[in-house]
């Protein structure tokens, strides 16, 4: 029973980190029908910019938690300068391309951005300070600690506003209206071009809070780091259901849960011949057994249309 | 649906918003001068020419495949095309799409295009999309008041709705950017005989409180009944071009068109 708590806590704390991170997926799909299998280095771009924050704001004697707000600041506005930038250099051109073209480019970007950044702060894995108190609370016989409290409480937050934004605000509506009807929307006097730009700046800031509380979780940052988080959080966006919001944050949080339930019980049900470090296979068995049996994923149904 | 109906909404409607003028006098709403469109690699507009007066409803008629549709989205900057296209004394080639409807210029397209994963309110909104002024709120409770229907389904998805509803929230959609110039695209499609007189009856409304109204349609004898002129397209080309009524009188349309 400890050990189903533990994991629980654990699972919701990873998937709130894949829930931010399938967010931006599920955006840019929603409207491009585009993976922007880039998304996973700008989230790795985000832990590194805020960890150079840490590093030289390390000598001032401004108290952990302001040096991790500036630093998430910091890292919010380079993510969303590079989501734009990202989204005008290599998609745009290609926006009335084969759907292949756009896709490879995502790949490309993906590389270059790892390469970037094995360049900038070299190839070896950088310890992440910790700037939160190190507490920890005891729950129903399990610890949650105070960085696994805040990774939650700032993942729901952000993804309350977000769902607030694209449900109440006309910014949001603009943005449904694009992704479904393009052309009217045009008519309706929205500028497609706008609307796609700030999906992209809004999905890179959520990244860039993944990747401060990602490295956070893990006390640990490196220019590889995105890779494998974009292959779970796009998992994660294909489980809930690409294209739909609360689908993505439905399929990152129980994604997280899997995987920790998995790992936490991978030991005990094969005799010990798997070990915890096995984790990962279980997002790609969700994958393969979403994509297999339901590939609209658990909340990708549409409304009908009548003609 | 009254007349009077008509006449609270038209008084409702009748503050005049501040344009940016430029149109000179005498000179037509919309001029189109040889236009010509390709579409998927054939030549489905070969070089028409019409006007709109402001205030004034043409329709133009013509089976399908004539090139109406195509004609209505190369004038919404959806399709490309040579020619000139004059509205409002400017040149729309010089404008992208979502650039018209702040000129007065709404396209209802063909199968009505409601956002369908929206709510009617939504979509009513998403009509004023381009507007900042405080009367957008309403603006839409006084389509509701035109359209007791729709406010019956305000919080309901548009792709709920019935065809004859969807059409009604696809026009209610495009007089919430005020038009002065109102694009119809195959309004009757697909819809009940009942329902297409409502439909005709709230265009009519439209037009009587001067705006000017380009009503494409399959069903040419309601299209003339509406216009006061309409242009006759048979593929790619205008054959005829006359005031509604002698065209309704004319043989050769009644021929062709209205099954006498």
């Amino acid at each position: 029973m400890e050990t189903f708590i533990q994991q629980l806590i654990n699972g919701l704390t990873l998937g709130s980190i894949y829930a931010l991170v399938a967010l931006g997926y599920t955006m840019v799909y929603g409207i491009l029908g585009l993976i922007n299998f880039a998304h996973g280095e700008v989230v790795m771009i985000g832990a590194l910019v805020a960890l150079a924050v840490y590093k030289a704001l390390a000598a001032t004697l401004l108290p952990p938690l302001l040096i991790l707000l500036v630093g998430l600041c910091v890292a919010a506005a380079v993510c969303m300068a590079l989501g734009w930038a990202i989204e005008r250099i290599a998609y745009r051109p290609l926006r009335n391309a084969p759907r292949l073209a756009p896709l490879i480019t995502a790949i490309g970007v993906s590389i270059v951005l790892q390469q970037f950044a094995m360049l900038f702060w070299g190839r070896s894995y950088h310890s992440v300070p910790a700037l939160l108190p190190d507490t920890s609370y005891d729950v129903l016989g399990a610890r949650i600690s105070a960085v696994q409290i805040v990774i939650m409480l700032a993942a729901a937050a952000s993804m309350a506003g977000l769902i607030a934004l694209v449900q109440r605000s006309k910014l949001g509506r603009a943005m449904r209206a694009t992704a479904e009807k393009p052309e009217v929307a045009a008519l309706m006097g929205v500028d497609a071009n706008r609307i796609v730009a700030l999906t992209f700046v809004v999905g890179s800031a959520l990244a860039a809070l993944a990747g401060v509380l990602v490295s956070a979780n893990y006390s640990i940052a490196h220019y590889q780091m995105g890779f494998l988080l974009g292959l779970k959080a796009f998992t994660a966006a294909v489980l809930g259901g690409i294209g739909n919001i609360g689908g993505a944050v439905l399929g990152g949080v129980l994604l997280g849960i899997i995987e920790a339930m998995g790992a936490g019980y991978i030991g005990d049900l094969t005799g010990g011949v798997l070990g915890s470090h096995y984790q990962d296979i279980f997002c790609f068995l969700v994958l393969i057994t979403v994509l297999v049996f339901r590939p609209s994923g658990l909340m990708g149904e549409k409304v009908s249309e009548r003609a | 649906m009254s007349s009077e109906q008509h006449y609270t909404f038209r008084e409702a409607e009748s503050r005049p918003l501040p344009r940016e003028g430029g149109r000179g006098e005498g000179q037509p709403l919309l001029a189109v001068t040889d236009l010509q469109v390709n579409y998927g690699g054939i030549a489905a507009v070969k070089g028409i020419s019409f006007a709109v007066e402001a205030g004034e409803t043409v329709a133009l008629i013509g089976a399908n495949g004539a090139g109406k549709t195509t004609t209505l989205k190369a004038l919404s900057r959806l399709l490309p095309s040579k020619g000139t296209l004059r509205y409002d004394g400017k040149d729309l080639h010089a404008l992208p799409p979502h650039a018209l409807v702040q000129r007065g210029f709404s396209l209802v397209p063909e199968g009505r295009g409601v956002f369908a994963r929206m709510s009617v309110t939504e979509n009513l909104q998403m009509g004023a999309y381009q507007r900042s002024d405080k009367e957008i709120a309403q603006d839409i409770e006084r389509m509701f008041e035109l359209l007791p229907r729709l406010k019956e389904r305000a919080d309901q998805l548009a792709g709920t709705l019935s065809g004859g509803e969807q059409q009604m929230l696809a026009i209610a959609r495009a007089l919430m950017g005020r038009p002065r110039l109102l694009l119809l695209d195959e309004p009757s499609m697909g819809l009940a005989p009942l329902m297409v007189q409502k439909i005709f009856e709230l265009i009519r409304g439209v037009a009587a409180q001067g705006v000017a109204v380009l009503l494409v349609e399959q069903n040419a004898s309601l299209a003339l009944e509406t216009a006061s002129r309409a242009y006759v397209m048979e593929s790619g080309t205008i054959t005829l071009a006359d005031t509604a009524a002698n065209l309704l009188a004319d043989p050769r349309v009644q021929a062709a068109y209205l099954g006498h």
